[in-house]
Formats: C-alpha cells, structure tokens, sequence
C-alpha cells in the first residue's frame, strides 16, 4: 500500500486488520525482521516549506534524501548531521526518504561535533497505531512547549508511529574543507589522537580510524588553513602526519567513512557505541577470541565492525550446539552475544545493522536494556501502538 | 489563576507524612513548619504562590527513592524543585504537596577529559558546572541568563537555553544520560557517557518534561574546550524591521555567530539608565558575537559588517579589547534586571520563525497601545525566540490580569505565526491553558498518556503543561 496523503495512510491504518511492515524508500532493513502487510511512505513526498533565512526545511516523510539535498544545496546550505547513506554497505537500491533517516536517527561523521539527526528535528507530524494523526515539535528552533515527542520518534524505527512530516534545522555550507592524516598508529594511540584533537580548540569535525586516523577541518578558507596548522603543531608527538587540502577529495574521505564503504562486501556488519576511552579494550579483549574488520568514526565512539565468512566459521565453533560447528549464521550469532555482552558492560551499546534474516531472526538486534528501561519502552509502545502492528517486533 | 483543591486527606494527614520522611532523612532535611515552608511558596514567577505541605532536601539518589516510595504509597503529589528560577511557575507548589529540593545534591562525580564529559549531581547550580573544568579550558555550553542561581535538574526540567545555543544548541543537545528516580522510587539509569540511545531515545524525552515524569538526581554532560577567542559587534539601526532584515542576511550569508541578540528601544533606553552600557541613541540594537581563532574573527566580522552596512546602521561599533566586549554585553545582561527597576514585568518566550520577526513586532507594539501597558523586547533573534516584557503594575487591581490577557494575546500570535507558546522557560502554570491553542485535543493526548506510562498515579507536578481540563479526569483518578 502506498497512501498518497496523510488522511489515507491514517484510513489504512485505522483500518489495518493486521501487522504493517512500514518502509521509505527500502533502503535501509535494519532490525528484528518483521512481518505484515508493506506499507509504504513515498507517496507522501515533497518539500512544503523552506526558509534559508530561518534554517529551516518542511518535508513530507517520503521525500527522497537527494531533492532535500539538491533544494538545500542551491542556497549553499545542508543538513550538518550528514545522513549515512546505508546502500552501498547493505547492497540495498532504491531511494532514501528523509522520513527513513528520521526514523533511524540516521547521522554520519559530523554526528560528533553538530549532534545527531534528532539533534536537528525541530518537528514531526505522525500517524500512531490507532490511525491519529498528531503533530508535535514545530518548525522553530527553539521549542519546549509540551513533551519532546520529536527526539522520541526521531530513532524509534516508525514503531510509535508512521511519520507523515518532518521539520530539520539545516545549517549554511563551509567554503571549504581539508583532512588530516595521522599514519602508522596502534589503535589505542589513535584513540588518544583523536580525543587531544576533538579536546582542542580547533573545530574538529570528522575524526575517524581506520589504519590511519583522519581529522577534518571545515570553514573559511583563511580558517581553515590556519586550524590545520595549529592542529599539526598539537599532534606532532604522534609522528607521520600529512595533509589532504584538496576541497573534493576531502569530501570523498568523509563520504566513504560516513557511509562506511570498506564493508561492503562483508556479511555481517554491527554499529557500536561506547565511550571512546573504553574502545582499545573492547576491541582488544574481543581480538582474543575473535577475527574480525573494524572502522572507527566519532572519535572512536562509534565502532564499526565487519565479519566475513571465515570469520564467522571460526566463531561458530564457540556456539553451544556442537552441530552448528560449521555454520556462519551459528557464528555470527556467537559474535553478536558477545558483543552486546560486552558493550553492555563498557555503558553503551550494539546493534546488528547487516546480516542474513535467519541471524537477524535469532538475535535481538537492537541491545537489551535494564528492565526499568524496557519496561518504560514496552509502556510507551502500548500507548503510541496499543494493537501492536506497526513494525512489530522490528526493535525487540 | 487556577489550581487544582487540595486534598483534604492529604492536609490532614501532615504529621505522618512529615514522620515517615523523617524517618528516613535527618531531621534538618525535611521542613515542614509554617515560617520555614514559606521559603518554597514561589519561584520566580512571583504573582502566584503557595506554601507547601512540607520540603524535603537529600542528599544523595537513594534518599531521593526513599521519599518518592514514601509520598508514592501514601498518595501524595510531589514537586521537583532545583534553584526555583523558574518564570513559568514550574516549581510552583500547591497546599498538599512535598517539594522535593535538589539543593543538597550539588557535588561533581566525574570530570573525563579525554572523553569530554562531566558527571554532576543534579541540583549543581549551571554556572559551576563549568567552574568544575575550567581550569583545564573545558566549558558546559548551554547559559541561561539565569546561570549562576539555575540548577542542572531545572535546566534539564525545562530544556533550557541560552544567548549562546544558536551554535551550541540547548540543554537536549549536552545531556548524554541522567540517573533519575521514578514516582514509585525506582531508580534508573538513561543514557551514559556513549552518544545516542540503544533503543527508544527516553533520554530526549525526559529533557522538557517539566518534573513530570521522574526526578533526575544524576546528569552525564558534553563538555566543550574553549573556543581560541570571541568578540561582538553591535549594531544599531532606526527600524526594527530593518534590524530583523539584517538577522536574516546574516544566516543566510553562510557565517554562524554564537549569539544574535536584540534590543528595542524602551529596553535600550531603560538599560542605559541603570547599567549605563554606552548605547547608541536608536530603534533597535543587535549585538553579534563570533568565535574562534582571531583571523577567524576577523573574517566572519568582516561578512557580517558588510551586511549590515546594507541596512543603513545608525552605528557599528567593534569590540577591540575585552573591556569593550565586556560593555557591549553589559546592556544585554542587566536588561531583565533594569526593566524591573522600573515596574513589575511579565517576561514571555514564544518564538516564532524569523522571518516573522517584523509582523510579530509591530503587532506587539499594537496590543501594547490597545492595552495600554508598555512592552520592551530583547531576545535571541537568530531563532527566533522573543523575550517580550510586559510592564504592569502590581499593586494596581486587574493589572496583573490585564498584563495576562495580552500575554496571551501576544503568544497566541506567535503560534499563529507559525511558532510556538515557549523557546525555553516551560509551560508550568503560566502557558498551562493556552497549550490548546498550539496542539489539537489529539496532540495532547499522546503527551498525557506519556506521563500514564511514567507515573500512572498522576503524583509528580500534576497541576503543570496540561489545560487543567485536560488532565482533571486522570488526576481525578488518581486520587
Ligand atoms: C532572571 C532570569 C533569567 C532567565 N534566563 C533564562 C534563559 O536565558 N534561558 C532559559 O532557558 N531560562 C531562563 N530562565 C528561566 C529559568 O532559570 C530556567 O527555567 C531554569 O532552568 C530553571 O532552573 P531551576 O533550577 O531554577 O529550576 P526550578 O525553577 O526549581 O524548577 C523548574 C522545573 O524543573 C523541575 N525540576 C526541578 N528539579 C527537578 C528534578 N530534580 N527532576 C525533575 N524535575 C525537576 C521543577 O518541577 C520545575 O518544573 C531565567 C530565569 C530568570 C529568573
């Protein structure tokens, strides 16, 4: 089914005798897999508003990513969280819709100096599980009048509600941008160049490991220039630095680190998050028994870690059922216990991102939380869904 | 304005109440006698008071469960209170309530450099949250006016903000995690020091929601370095509609100040009076602050003078030492304080979008002839969050009511123009009736069955956000 105004999905879902399986542009198969009949957002489509002097866009939630961007682009301006385009690393095609990078809280490597995609929602217009249309937010970018429901759809994976609008802060596009390459460091002296550099004045907006740390810097052209001089001199304790000045490489650089390109053809990819102090740790401590690829982006607080198939035949040995000895799924399932095990333990969290269904069907994607916690959740979605249909399950 | 009756029950039942929190707090922590409650009748939304049934002050998280179990199982509403600076009455107490202090909870648990953040209990006054890293360059960004008496339980309460979120956003955007206490003395932890949530963001939720849902006892906080520099620019023009134009050129010409704040002409002129800042003789004043290194500066002024040398500035005055910033703030930061040298005031918080800026204003000055009641505007105009003061007279009968109704006028405007009721300072009591000018009978719905969800018994702050007609059959409920 695909509505073509928000009244009609509203009728469809009032009317809606079973589950719903919700999707924007498809582009994204993240969680628990779910089942129902596919309802689909990008019938509603388009931009309704948008104020450059305001910094602010109005988009219907189906509208495709690219004609935000291309809209926002031709003021110079753009959305700073920079949405990570998930096709590429999950072999996924179709169209992402702002309303998909809203549900998912979908940021990218500047997450760790502008915030993430909540930080810049400003407003949200839903249909909840019973088929009410509400609004909350607004389109203003201060805005505390009643309870913050816009953070809370904004990640919930359309399981409180199908968002049928979404208002975004945007913010004006640098003149330029430039990267700092750190070559030849361990992981947890890379971890440590990476927080001096985001601990300093500087402006950091990118900081991402993987075998080199890179750092970026966006501005002025004078600024810029004068930022990455200041930050060689601050980093030169960490040996083999060299520059990337060029504007468009730059951006390249960002775009394969943000869209995580190098595990694209790997079968198994999960998104952690923990305090990047705790990452040589994490890592070290899983390399005991694991092998595995991994990325750093956001200063080391976001981890990125691949496993392909030899790596997931080795982990299956650990699974309990000797018969399973040999099978990937059996592997990757192992991998994934002790992953959310020990993210748990380290305060953050692990989410499977990319795997086949029958692994994706076996495990909680999303990472267990406290029972008050849970509880609280399971609350909330009795209330915004009280039949229990809309991507039922999709977040445990 | 109108608060709910209290409960007889409750009335009665005093000296119990104030022996089982007794039983778990030493004595000096819970206040109950008549004198002593009168500290806590009020926050600074003056106009409305009401002593409580008593106050309590803990010290730490489990203390705080202890007396949420208590007033939990003996059905009595309880209200969170940080520093009491709240204009919108948030911390307002009613007759048959416990106010719950956070004023002992004031300790720092955690500074982490390298992962740049602060844990602080949660009664920590604002200002010294950055007084606690300081030393090392390390600052928290969000500065309410109000920032040397606020508490972080108030700043997250409210989601507040400052002259400076247009680049570094409000108190939802620093707040990484919160240990917070529900109405039945659960104690729970939401987010930490990793960013953002594993599963549904509670975390964004409990930001802004007034002490309705839980008692934040504990908050985990960005921290920032310090930026190399910063200096201001005022501008002064003889419009203000050409003052809003230039904000918009500004934005849009691609450079992001810190701060864009506006002045009228009643708040210059007042201002000059008593803080005596050196203002131009003028309409309206703006004062632009930017960051970073000094070529940096140098080159976003540059921008932003050029733009406003296209409006036809009576004056543009650079800051070339910190003494001359210093001035340039001056008038700024005293401006509440000298308007209320001069008469009692209501200070609203609507915001609207900016390129409203010009209608809003002129309609403002309209009402405050039709009504005949002064109206000084300072606010933080790059967001478009407005700061009207409305001048009245106290101890003149129907004044205050008077001032009330064209509050709500002007509010009511602001959400006409495509804004909303308040930017930064809450709903309390104040904006409470007015919410259903904003939101459809639909949209508060969902809102109230989020506090079902959190305190099913409608205990914590219940008379708050919701018309009163709205939340009377749940609160009903649950007595
Ligand atoms: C002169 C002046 C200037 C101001 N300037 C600004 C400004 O620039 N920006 C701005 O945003 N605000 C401003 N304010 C408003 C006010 O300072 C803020 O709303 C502030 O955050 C309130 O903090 P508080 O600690 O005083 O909270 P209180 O007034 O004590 O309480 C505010 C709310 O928080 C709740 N609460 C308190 N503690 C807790 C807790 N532990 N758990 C859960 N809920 C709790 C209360 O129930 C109440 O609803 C200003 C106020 C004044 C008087």
């Amino acid at each position: 089914m695909t509505p073509q105004t928000e009244q009609e999905l509203a009728d469809v879902i009032a009317s809606a005798k079973g589950p719903l399986r919700i999707s924007g542009g498809g582009t994204r198969p993240i969680g628990n897999p779910v089942v129902g009949e596919a309802l689909s957002t990008s019938g509603l489509s388009g931009i309704s508003l948008y104020e450059p002097g305001a910094l602010t866009i109005v988009a219907q939630a189906g509208t495709p990513v690219a004609e935000i961007e291309a809209a926002l682009d031709s003021e110079n301006q753009r959305l700073a969280f920079e949405p990570m385009d998930h096709r590429a690393m999950l072999g996924t095609d179709g169209v992402p819709t702002i309303g998909g990078v809203v549900s998912g809280n979908i940021s990218g490597s500047r997450r760790i100096s502008v915030g993430a995609c909540r930080d810049h929602m400003l407003g949200v217009r839903f249909v909840d599980g019973a088929g009410v249309i509400t609004k909350n937010g607004g389109r203003v970018m201060k805005n505390v009048t009643g309870y913050d429901l816009v953070k809370l759809l904004s990640g919930a994976y359309g399981t409180l509600g199908v968002l049928t609008e979404v208002s975004l802060k945007v913010l004006p596009k640098p003149e330029t941008s430039a990267t700092l390459y750190l070559n030849g460091l361990d992981l947890s002296r890379a971890v440590e160049a990476m927080s001096k550099a985001l601990g300093s004045p500087y402006e950091v907006t990118g900081a991402a490991y993987n075998q080199a740390v890179s750092l970026r810097i966006e501005g002025f052209e004078a600024s810029v220039a004068y930022r990455m001089g200041q930050l060689k001199t601050l980093l030169a304790e960490f040996g083999d630095l060299t520059e990337q000045p060029d504007k468009k490489t730059s951006e390249e650089i960002w775009d394969s680190a943000t869209n995580v390109h190098g595990f694209s053809d790997a079968p198994a990819v999960w998104r952690i998050s923990v305090k990047p102090s705790e990452t040589p740790a994490f890592i070290d401590v899983l390399q005991q028994m694991h092998g595995f690829d991994y990325a750093l982006d956001w200063g080391g607080g976001l981890i990125w870690l691949a496993a392909y198939d030899d790596h997931l035949s080795e982990a299956a040995h650990y699974h309990q059922d000797s018969a399973r000895h040999n099978d990937t799924v059996a592997g990757a399932e192992v991998l994934h216990t002790n992953l959310q095990h020990n993210a748990g333990r380290a305060g953050g969290h692990t989410t499977l991102i990319k795997a086949p269904d029958a692994v994706r069907a076996a495990v909680p994607v999303f990472q267990p939380e406290n029972p008050t916690v849970t509880a609280l959740s399971k609350g909330l979605r009795a209330q915004f869904d009280p039949r229990g249909i809309l991507n039922a399950g999709l977040m445990g | 304005m109108e608060m709910p009756i209290p409960n007889q029950d409750i009335l009665a039942r005093k000296a119990q109440i104030v022996e089982r929190l007794q039983s778990i707090l030493p004595d000096a922590a819970v206040i109950h006698t008549e004198s002593q409650v009168r500290a806590y009748e009020c926050d600074a939304l003056t106009a409305y008071k009401c002593p409580p049934l008593c106050a309590v002050l803990p010290t730490s998280t489990q203390e705080v469960a202890a007396v949420l179990k208590i007033c939990h199982d003996m059905g009595v509403p309880v209200v969170p209170r940080g520093s009491g600076t709240s204009l919108a009455g948030g911390a307002l107490p009613t007759a048959d309530c416990v106010i719950l202090g956070t004023a002992r909870l004031n300790g720092v648990l955690e500074t982490n450099y390298d992962d740049r953040y602060i844990r602080v209990q949660s009664g920590r006054t604002n200002l010294s949250v950055t007084g606690a890293v300081e030393e090392m360059d390390f600052f928290y960004a969000p500065d309410p006016s109000s920032q040397l008496a606020c508490a972080i339980a108030g700043n997250i309460a409210m989601n507040s903000g400052g002259a400076h979120c247009l680049k570094y956003g409000v108190t939802t955007n620093n707040l990484m995690g919160v240990t917070m206490v529900l109405m039945d003395g659960t104690v729970t932890e939401i987010g930490g020091a990793h960013l953002d949530a594993g599963g549904l963001d509670l975390l964004g939720l409990i930001c802004g929601s007034e002490g309705q849902l839980g008692v934040v006892t504990e908050a985990t906080l960005r921290i920032l370095r310090k930026p190399e520099g910063a200096r201001p620019v005022l501008m002064a023009f003889n419009d203000n509609e050409v003052a809003g134009a230039c904000v918009a050129d500004i934005i849009k010409a691609g450079v992001l100040p810190v701060a864009i704040e506006f002045m009228d002409r009643l708040c210059i002129e007042t201002t000059e009076k008593y803080a005596k800042a050196g203002y131009p003789d003028c309409e309206a004043l703006l004062i632009v602050e930017v960051e970073g290194a000094p070529e940096e500066i140098d080159e976003q002024l540059a921008v932003i003078l050029d733009i406003a040398r296209r409006h036809d500035p009576v004056e543009l005055r650079e800051a070339k030492t910190a003494d001359e910033a210093a001035r340039i703030w001056l008038g700024r930061k005293s401006a509440f304080g000298a308007i209320g040298q001069i008469s009692d005031y209501m200070c609203l918080d609507g915001t609207i979008p900016v390129s409203s800026l010009p209608m809003v204003l002129r309609r403002i000055g309209e009402l405050s002839e039709e009504y005949g009641l002064k109206v000084g505007n300072v606010f933080h105009a790059g967001d478009g969050n407005m700061h009207p003061l409305i001048c009245y007279d106290a101890n003149k009968p129907g004044d205050l009511e008077l001032c009330e109704a064209m509050g709500a006028e002007i509010l009511k405007l602001c959400v006409d123009a495509g804004g909303c009721l308040t930017g930064e300072h809450g709903v309390g009591i104040e904006k409470r009736d007015l919410m259903s000018h904003q939101f459809a009978p639909q949209d508060l719905e969902i809102q109230m069955a989020v506090k079902d969800v959190f305190d099913p018994q409608w205990l914590l702050n219940p008379a708050k956000v919701f018309p009163l007609v709205s939340s009377q059959s749940r609160r009903i409920a649950a007595e």
